[in-house]
């Protein structure tokens, strides 16, 4: 049963996100975006990380998309122009995809025995009290200084807001 | 039959057995409501169909299905129809991670079935929270998809509303998890029964002042009265729902007031001790096994009842809130209070 729940949001998944880039429409691409994120977020449930599924929905496909469509509705982004794009992008980004999936490919089939068995992080981070543990105890000083660097970002995007008086 | 089997009908059986039960709830919260609003302005509110007009909803509910579906000419149309859709949605999806009364499995083949939730899950407070979350997103493309400005300023007024009151929501929420040490619902129940009123959260917990926190923030979280301006009709005309007609205007309808229960349902497991009885272990436990079952649902139904009470009359009371008014309110005073509350209750349940 996990594996056809996995099949049918990693087919949804895939599918949001080729979505994401063949739709005109701003908005279109961003709801795929939400449709990306919240398989991802099965995806990680599948795998027993559910506060990592629960923050993903609730950060991610809550908080950040509904800012994107904000934006995409106050600035009332109309359809975009389909056009051929650059040669450049032709001659180095189909090989270069080509190349990534090889490699990946590769990769995932060497390793594929320790993959199967895998577990997120060893058995320590599945649920909520072991993840937090490791988090504000073992890894706090990281931890504080990733949320001191968003409030770096954040006082940055104010700086460069605020209209000079 | 296979227990597997057994065990997927059962759970079917639970979801719709809750859904009819939600949605009968919804339609008298309706007539509830205009029946207080009414006796709050002097007058007597429905009272011509069936006895003290208790057929009210069947018949608004007829009405609203029999009238046209007006599609406007420039909508864009896949959106239009969604939105009423994952508005309705997500306000139902909710109530499955509610329990509604004490622990009992019915044991079938080793698997153990709770009788009275949907399902029972460790982070279910953080699966409310997310789709509540997800639920911004109906009336935000209900206002984008209308092609009209009542309905996108509706919209856009509501989702920074929404993502705003969002945050001292969750933030209200952490000393009662500080205090169970889970996120389980039946877990921060659980902690809650020992000694009846005085172990609920709001009295013994500590968490008086996190649960007005969350009771404005759940307010403005649901757009109704006093934080309406979504659809304040002064100045939006009907708001997001401008352009909405039959079947996908009551679908916007019932969200709201599915949402009204839930949020009565979480304060009521969250503050209010679910479903124990405020007396504790004073009244004698019945002996039928069946009224005992069902004891604690009547306290779970009655508490949740007293909360859309409360909703509809804080609606009949306050004025509306400016705009401006409302989101210093939110950022300036709610949110500094609930992460000074954080504090407190963290010192307070340290020492255990």
């Amino acid at each position: 049963m996990y594996l056809v729940i996995f099949f049918i949001f990693g087919a949804l998944c895939i599918g949001g996100a080729l979505n994401l880039l063949l739709q005109r429409h701003p908005i279109n691409s961003a709801l795929s975006l939400i449709v990306v994120m919240t398989s991802l977020a099965v995806l990680y449930l599948l795998l027993g990380a559910e506060f990592l599924a629960a923050a993903q929905v609730i950060v991610y496909s809550g908080a950040i998309m509904v800012l994107f469509t904000f934006v995409i509705m106050l600035l009332n982004a109309g359809r975009e122009e389909r056009t051929r794009g650059s040669r450049a992008a032709y001659m180095v980004g189909f090989p270069g995809v080509a190349a990534l999936l090889g490699l990946l490919t590769y990769i995932f089939l060497s390793v594929r025995t320790p993959l199967g068995n895998a577990r997120l992080g060893g058995a320590s981070l599945v649920t909520t009290s072991e993840l937090s543990r490791v988090l504000f105890r073992d890894l706090l000083l990281p931890f504080e200084v990733t949320s001191v660097l968003i409030l770096i970002a954040i006082l940055g995007a104010v700086a460069l807001a605020r209209k000079e008086s | 039959m296979s227990p597997l089997l057994i065990y997927v009908l059962l759970s079917i059986a639970k979801i719709v057995v809750v859904l009819v039960i939600l949605l009968t709830c919804v339609a008298y919260t309706v007539l509830l409501e205009r029946k207080v609003v009414g006796r709050i302005q002097n007058r007597f509110g429905p009272n011509r169909v069936g006895p003290f007009g208790l057929l009210q909803p069947l018949a608004d509910g007829l009405k609203l299905f029999l009238k046209e579906d007006i599609m406007p000419a420039s909508v864009y149309r896949p959106l239009y129809i969604l939105a009423p859709v994952i508005a309705l949605a997500c306000a139902l999806i909710s109530i499955a991670v509610v329990p509604f009364g004490a622990n009992i499995q019915y044991h079938y083949h080793g698997m153990g079935i709770d009788l009275f939730e949907i399902s029972d899950l460790n982070i279910g407070l953080l699966v409310i929270l997310g789709i509540t979350s997800i639920g911004v997103y109906g009336i935000a493309l209900s206002g984008w998809a209308s092609n009209n400005k009542y309905s996108l300023l509706g919209s856009l007024r509501s989702s920074a509303q929404m993502v705003s009151y969002e945050l001292a929501l969750g933030l209200s929420l952490i000393g009662v998890v500080i205090r169970a040490g889970s996120l389980r619902l039946r877990d921060i129940v659980d902690i809650q029964a020992t000694h009846g009123i005085l172990s609920w959260n709001v009295f013994g917990g500590f968490q008086i002042i996190a649960f007005f926190i969350y009771l404005i923030s759940a307010y403005a979280e649901t757009n109704r009265a006093p934080f309406d301006l979504v659809e304040a009709e002064s100045e939006l005309t009907g708001g997001y729902h401008t352009e909405y007609s039959s079947m996908k205007f009551a679908m916007f309808f019932m969200a709201e007031y599915a949402n009204m229960i839930t949020v009565g349902c979480v304060a009521t497991l969250l503050f209010f001790g679910g479903w124990t009885s405020p007396f504790g272990n004073l009244l004698p436990t019945p002996h039928w096994i069946v009224i005992q079952a069902l004891l604690p649902v009547f306290w779970f139904v009655l508490k949740v009842f007293l909360f859309v009470f409360l909703y509809i009359w804080v609606r009949g009371t306050t004025p509306r809130f400016r705009y401006d008014q409302l989101m210093g309110f939110g950022w300036k005073f709610l949110v500094p209070l609930a992460i000074a509350n954080i504090i407190v209750a963290s010192l307070i349940f340290a020492p255990r």
